[in-house]
């Protein structure tokens, strides 16, 4: 019997998971030094963490085949200094026998999942703020900075601070039309930048039996947004291609907050310039004149994302004067929508397929916005200069948002165009 | 310590606008001083001085997790971030690399001032003003006195507590 059964104290799945990685039972509030699962860096953070890992005097990683590379930021080089960071990735991935994904195998959070990096209950460390986006599949994971990873990738392990948790139910089955997407905005409006700070998100309730691993990836992958540590979705309603163990809160864990949302009452949702969490409803921002329209990143790049678009754009053109951007989250996504006819319907509309990575999303290349030109994306950040111009503006929405606004060149509701989800 | 005070008491100002991703990929953390804080004040460059003080708002350094943000200011001439509240990473990231911060709610400090830091206590003295830092966890009092992580796992090779 361990101590939280004596004294019959329940504990989050943040808890839980802390605990059976730091090897006792630990409570928010606590620091723990904690063992980690995987480490995964990208290339705006890997040549960093490399440089610190070789002036700590590390040579090779605790665990090769935990230690992740991807290179996706910057995908393929836009230029020789960027192309010699990841000359130095696949280097020391080549030496040590490191994991490495190279250009065009995708979006490292993407790939984390698809490549069973990370599974339930696991703890995973990321120098990438949406390292988040695991808490999808119910594990706890963080990002970090360079650094701290490096220092993971000397000894296996980090210190973490145990959070406390704010619960999140969410009841209710969504209308149609309204995604993941619009669910994860509505949460971020109500907690805001700062609301979970220091904190877990931990998401339960009658929704969940609707969404798909791509839904709660998505709004695991926004808990940063509201300064969460992490954002765990229970697994209940959850099928995995293997058997897991599912980590479920106790029912008199100690929450800092409870908050419900009864999903069967919104409507699609869009974060406005310059903040996500700038929140509203569609209907506050029907017919603002867009330039160009995204859709991809970690947020909503996956296969059902280029679906839903797809099923709006079917047989019909962009509205002239609008571009629209498409990143298909990994290479398994853009073979998906290569197979079955998604990727001919999408570019016989006039959307630019680009290689899976992050590229616009970050600023880096692929699509920077010109002066006071406007942006409706389906990512997760629209900080003033976030796609690379300080001068324009990024709005954030779903893929069925984004869709059927580049059909008409003005904010649209989907649902108004007769296109369910 | 002392330090003249640089003063955006703005909330959730962002990586981004510390360091925009567009110039983060790099091993020169040199030219970063070009560009810190460019889309928030473009002057910032020619203004900020060795051991100059930035002073924010709620929710400094949210965003990514680049810890060019916090190399950025360092390189810039910052010796100390103090602001209302931190994002997370920042915070490990300034701590990790040896950038003091300073956790102070709920302050009233002005552009232009001459503060007096004591690092070791956390207290800041503006004029007749004392302020009382939230005090830092014991394994990050432990990374700072050594100059940061690299050289903390350096020496002691794994963390201790």
């Amino acid at each position: 019997m361990s101590l939280w059964q004596i004294f019959n104290m329940g504990q989050t799945i943040s808890e839980k998971i802390l605990s059976a990685h730091a090897g006792y039972d630990v409570k928010a509030g606590e620091l723990a030094i904690v063992n980690v699962d995987s480490a995964m860096a990208s290339d705006t953070t890997a040549p960093l963490t490399l440089k610190a890992f070789k002036e700590m005097g590390g040579t090779t990683p605790w665990n090769s085949e935990k230690t992740i590379f991807v290179i996706d930021h910057a995908s393929p080089a836009p230029n020789e200094r960027i192309a010699n960071l990841h000359k130095l990735m696949r280097e020391f991935a080549r030496k040590t026998n490191s994991v490495l994904y190279d250009e065009g195998v995708g979006i490292c959070h993407q790939i984390m999942v698809e490549e069973q990096h990370v599974k339930p209950g696991q703890l995973v460390i990321g120098a990438d703020s949406h390292t988040v986006t695991y808490g999808a599949l119910g594990a706890f994971s963080t990002g970090v900075g360079s650094t701290d990873l490096a220092a993971i990738m000397l000894t296996g392990k980090t210190w973490l601070k145990v959070p406390e948790s704010i619960k999140i139910i969410l009841k209710g089955k969504p209308n149609p039309g309204v995604t993941a997407k619009d669910i994860i905005l509505e949460v971020v409006g109500k907690i805001g930048l700062n609301g979970a700070t220091y904190k877990a998100l931990e998401y339960s309730g009658s929704t969940l039996e609707y969404l798909t691993l791509g839904d709660r990836m998505t709004i695991a992958n926004m808990a940063v947004e509201m300064g969460g540590k992490t954002g765990i979705i229970e697994t209940s309603g959850l099928e995995l291609p293997y058997h897991f163990e599912p980590v479920l809160p106790d029912s008199d864990a100690e929450y800092s907050q409870t908050l419900t949302i009864d999903v069967s009452s919104i409507r699609p949702k869009i974060a406005k310039p310059h903040s996500p969490e700038n929140v509203c409803d569609i209907d506050d921002v029907l017919g603002t004149k867009i330039d160009m329209a995204f859709i991809g990143t970690c947020t909503n790049g996956r296969l059902e994302d280029l679906q839903l678009a797809a099923s709006i754009l079917k047989g019909k053109k962009l509205a002239t004067g609008v571009r629209m951007l498409i990143t298909p989250a990994s290479r398994n996504v853009l073979n998906h929508v290569m197979a079955d006819g998604t990727m001919n319907i999408l570019s016989e509309a006039g959307a630019t397929f680009i290689p899976p990575g992050c590229g616009p999303c970050v600023g880096t290349h692929l699509g920077v916005p010109g002066n006071n030109e406007v942006i409706l994306s389906t990512a997760n950040r629209n900080f003033p200069g976030r796609m690379g111009n300080p001068n324009a503006s990024v709005y954030l929405a779903s893929p069925a948002v984004v869709a059927a606004s580049a059909l008409t060149g003005v904010i649209t509701d989907p649902i108004s165009m007769g296109k369910d989800k | 310590m002392t330090g003249r005070v640089h003063l955006y008491d703005i909330d959730n100002i962002d990586t981004d606008r510390i360091i925009p991703g567009k110039y983060t990929k790099t091993l020169d953390v040199s030219i970063f001083a070009d560009h810190c804080l460019e889309d928030l004040d473009s002057d910032f460059k020619h203004k900020v001085q060795q051991g100059d003080v930035l002073v924010a708002g709620w929710n400094f350094g949210c965003g990514s997790s680049r810890e060019q943000a916090p190399i950025a200011l360092k390189v810039s001439g910052i010796s100390v971030v103090i602001a209302r509240s931190f994002s997370r990473i920042f915070y490990r990231n300034a701590i990790n690399i040896g950038l003091p911060i300073l956790e102070t709610p709920d302050h009233t400090i002005a552009d232009g001032a001459s503060l007096e830091i004591d690092l070791e206590s956390g207290k800041v003295y503006d004029g007749n003003t004392e302020y009382s830092a939230s005090p830092l966890p014991q394994i990050m009092i432990d990374i700072l006195n050594e100059g940061g992580l690299v050289s903390y796992l350096k020496k002691h090779r794994t963390y201790t507590f």
